[in-house]
């Protein structure tokens, strides 16, 4: 693989991971040019105006921990990467009896002894597994055939940390719960439903699952993952700032970052990439690029059918990349007030999932197309630590809001106020008087954040991240390790393993399977 | 509101086995054997009378077949040729209107899917034949793709009219033009006011015609072409699958199903075969776009081919069936016949045959261990066995344009 130097590597997408991987890339010496179709870079992890002073994370609105290496590695903290204070999970209770969720400790006023314990010693427990994983996480995914060095180090390790990392009983325990769903866990671990509930809705997030989904453990645990390195944070300035951090690092290495530069198409020459196509018809000559996008996006739209195989093609357009999640943000003229929430509290994260039925309820109405009757609702005001996001005195609430399928059966057209309404409704039950604050509100469907951020289906992590689109699996099998079957395409955002999330991991793992690949050199 | 009743009776007759062709009425009557089977679920003849006369109509007179069961899809749309050449692993760019060419295609793997023909039935219009169903692969190779496929094998009733005198059998009951007509060619025509497609194409490797037209016409078209034997000038016989079996192996034409594994039915990794395997090499082409499983096969192009699907002749007149083949007598085994039959205008065994090959080429020697019975005693006999790189039987009569009269 050669690349001349006076053709750059090109990044369709300036997303986090399109920026993680511009910077590993242009500091191994590469010329690298990142092309960003919206007018900011970040993509889904980027800050947005809704309405006239009033600002908030478009998308991902909660930092679980950029992974340290790719901190390290790309020297972010001298450019000033500010992750925000960190904050806990609240479990909202309409009595006012809410729950507090730390790292390794739970609170509550009525909860019991035994389920005070039992949370520490769980979260030590599924940290552990999380922990186990890590060698898996940040490697290629080993492939399963022809596996190469790097692959059996992967696996090797992955099976060293299993065994001796966990201990004998632990690996047992693993292995029993890994590929079971969480509603089984946790009806074993805890009494309380307030706390199964809100685990539960944790590790369906983002997801087309309820609690009872096989598979829902390992969702959980991605989850935990990032809790390994840090807590969950909301950044000061929204999640543009993380972006804009990024994009300064990408720059600083060496990176040309251009926006409002949108791909119409990755030009591919006798099965080998050779430019890329702006919409304005500029191309851009390229034997490297690298896809920011989504997997469909890439491979069905950029690419085209026409230049790869049939079943691959097939097998790229039936994964499962619906999203199930609406985002609501609302301007607020006063700091609302929940019943029994402190103001320190109200600058945390708020879950509304009073137990593990409701959770499943909310998810049975997505699997027939309709939006739940009472969704579940993860809601945080970044704008209590965060007053420049508001005019003063005023505030911004973020809501993520399950379910919200992508396909609604009936159209979301006619259905969007309806649905907002419903999560005001539900919100007011606990804290009455709240919808009276609202000045301005914005709901993205899955198809508007689909439109808006050109992600396939509007899904946050540009695809399910069930176990058979995980790892070697991810997006599918066969282009799991970064690189495709165009000579010259790579892979580097959410659709490749480990999958979605501000993490970095995915930019860092393709930039490092591409120069071990040996590109440009 | 239908009734149930008669929802059944439009949707599916569960009485109804096999599906009865739009010829049905005269072939039942030909059929005097009653010796019937099932080709894709179609009410097929397999033997109409005696297995020998319908052979010797293909090879001496003229033959007529019911192709109707063929499977058949039509493809048009703006990308239809796009399609088509991303589908097949043959280059079919420059395939005129009014052409027809023999194509296989393959899955991402490489492995052969099928073969079969395209039809350029008028400017942009294509029909595609082949063995087996593949509507499914059909729409899913259509992902992104401006193209319209239709299943249209119930639509369109077919007759193969083949053999020497086909061309005077044809021009006899009226059908005009035959004699500008080139091998692999369309002519859009009328006989008795309705219209029908020839197309010069054949299974036979001979003289031949294949007839399309709206199943309306079946009938008619039936009467007309058998309705020059009433002359006495011309023999006319309907033939079945068995007499079409002996000439296809004389022509040296694979079945797939019968002498590949399919690589859609195929479950055990290494039972499926490529283009290259099935001695289908020179249909494919590097040289055009990108068409699935492309990678695949330059990958493997460039390997020592492992084994190959060849035209095997073995001596003397015991019938080889399903016979093991070795490198010397009771030497190690290399391979397995896949189809045979006794050649009566050749006086040969004729097979088809799948063969390992060493290091690209072939074994120096190959037998045949042949199990047959002498009045109900089995016994075992070894025959020396030769690769034929051409078809067994060829004639010039199948591609020269006009053809001879008779």
């Amino acid at each position: 693989m050669t690349n001349s130097a006076s053709k750059p590597i090109v990044i369709v997408g300036g997303g986090h991971n399109g920026l993680v991987s511009a910077t590993y890339l242009a500091k191994a010496g590469h010329k690298v040019k990142v092309l960003e179709a919206r007018e900011v870079v970040g993509g889904a992890a980027s800050t947005t105006s809704f309405a006239e002073g009033y600002r908030v994370s478009g998308v991902a609105h909660i930092l679980y921990a950029l992974n340290p290496k790719v901190c390290r590695d790309l020297q972010l903290e001298s450019m000033g990467l500010n992750p925000g204070t960190s904050i806990d999970t609240i479990a909202l209770a309409q009595d006012g009896n809410h729950l507090t969720l730390g790292r390794n400790a739970v609170t509550g006023v009525d909860l019991s002894q035994k389920d005070i314990r039992a949370y520490t010693n769980f979260k030590k427990e599924f940290r552990s597994y999380a922990k186990a994983l890590t060698p898996l996480m940040m490697n290629k995914p080993p492939r399963l055939k022809d596996m190469d060095r790097r692959d059996l180090s992967t696996l090797a390790k992955v099976g060293w940390k299993l065994r001796f990392g966990l201990g004998a009983n632990s690996m047992r325990e693993f292995l029993r719960v890994g590929g079971i769903n969480i509603y089984d866990v946790l009806n074993e671990v805890f009494d309380d439903s307030r706390l199964k509930g809100v685990i539960a809705a944790d590790a369906v997030l983002g997801h087309h699952m309820g609690p009872r989904t096989p598979t829902t453990v390992l969702t959980y645990l991605y989850r935990l993952w990032g809790e390994i390195h840090g807590s969950q944070s909301l950044p000061i300035g929204g999640m543009g700032k993380i972006s804009e951090t990024l994009a300064k690092a990408a720059t600083k290495a060496g990176a040309t970052i251009v926006t409002s530069a949108k791909v119409k198409r990755i030009v591919v020459d006798d099965g080998k990439v050779s430019a890329v196509e702006l919409e304005t018809g500029e191309l851009i000559e390229a034997s490297i690029v690298i896809s920011n996008a989504d997997a469909k996006t890439t491979f069905l739209d950029l690419v085209g059918t026409v230049e790869l195989d049939a079943m691959f093609c097939h097998r790229i357009d039936t994964s499962r990349t619906k999203g199930n999640v609406a985002k609501l943000h609302l301007a607020l003229n006063a700091s609302p007030q929940f019943a029994g929430l402190s103001r320190s509290q109200l600058a945390q994260r708020l879950l509304i999932a009073p137990d593990m039925r409701y959770v499943e309820h909310a998810f049975n109405h997505a699997k027939y197309g309709e939006y739940s009757e009472q969704p579940v609702l993860e809601i945080v005001i970044p704008s209590i630590d965060d007053p420049e996001l508001a005019p003063k005195g005023h505030h911004v609430m973020s809501i993520s809001a399950s379910f919200a399928p992508y396909s609604l059966k009936q159209g979301w057209e006619n259905h969007r106020d309806r649905f907002a309404n419903k999560i005001v409704d539900l919100i007011e039950h606990y804290a009455p008087g709240f919808s009276d604050l609202i000045v301005a509100k914005e709901l993205l469907t899955p198809l508007d954040i689909e439109a808006q951020y050109n992600i396939s289906g509007g899904h946050w992590h540009h695809g399910e991240l069930t176990i058979d689109q995980s790892f070697m699996m991810r997006p599918i099998h066969g282009v799991a390790q970064y690189d495709t079957p165009i000579a010259g395409l790579f892979l580097c955002g959410a659709a490749t393993h480990p999958g979605g999330g501000v993490t970095g991991i995915p930019g860092h793992n393709a930039a490092k399977r591409i120069l071990a690949m040996g590109a440009g050199k | 509101m239908q009734s149930i009743e008669q929802q059944k009776t439009r949707l599916h007759d569960p009485d109804e086995v096999l599906k009865p062709t739009p010829f049905h009425e005269r072939v039942e009557k030909h059929c005097r054997l009653r010796n019937w089977m099932s080709w894709n679920g179609y009410l097929t003849a397999r033997v109409y009378d005696t297995l020998a006369s319908e052979y010797f109509a293909i090879r001496s007179s003229c033959s007529v077949m019911d192709l109707t069961p063929m499977e058949k899809y039509r493809i048009i749309g703006p990308d239809a040729l796009k399609f088509l050449n991303r589908l097949v692993v043959r280059d079919v760019s420059n395939l005129k209107p009014l052409r027809v060419t023999y194509v296989a295609w393959c899955n991402d793997e490489g492995k052969a899917l099928d073969d079969g023909t395209i039809f350029h039935l008028r400017q942009g219009e294509y029909r595609l034949c082949s063995q087996h169903h593949q509507l499914d692969w059909l729409l899913m190779s259509s992902l992104g793709m401006d193209v319209t496929i239709t299943e249209e094998t119930h639509d369109v009733a077919a007759l193969a009219v083949q053999g020497p005198t086909s061309y005077s059998v044809l021009s006899a009951a009226g059908i005009k033009g035959l004699d500008k007509l080139k091998l692999f060619g369309i002519l859009h025509t009328e006989l008795n006011g309705f219209k029908v497609m020839v197309s010069r194409t054949g299974y036979t490797g001979d003289l031949g015609y294949e007839l399309w037209t709206e199943p309306v016409n079946s009938l008619m078209l039936w009467d007309a072409i058998f309705s020059v034997k009433e002359t006495g000038l011309y023999d006319v016989r309907a033939i079945g699958l068995a007499a079409l079996e002996m000439v296809r192996i004389e022509a040296g034409f694979i079945m797939p199903g019968d002498d590949f594994n399919t690589a859609e039915t195929t479950i055990r990794a290494g039972h499926d075969r490529s283009p290259f395997e099935i001695g289908l090499g020179w249909a494919v082409n590097f040289d055009k776009p990108h068409f699935t499983g492309k990678k695949a096969l330059q990958e493997e192009k460039d390997r020592p081919i492992k084994r190959r699907l060849v035209k095997l002749m073995v001596e003397g007149n015991k019938p080889p069936v399903d016979s093991f083949l070795y490198d010397k007598r009771k030497g190690r085994r290399v391979g397995t016949i896949k189809s045979q039959i006794w050649s009566p205008i050749l006086k040969a065994n004729l097979t088809l045959a799948d063969i390992e090959y060493h290091k690209g080429k072939p074994p120096a020697e190959i037998w045949a261990e042949i199990y047959y019975q002498k009045e109900l005693e089995w016994q075992v006999t070894w025959a020396r066995c030769t690769i034929s790189k051409d078809p067994f039987w060829s004639h010039p009569r199948r591609s020269a344009t006009p053809p001879e009269r008779f």
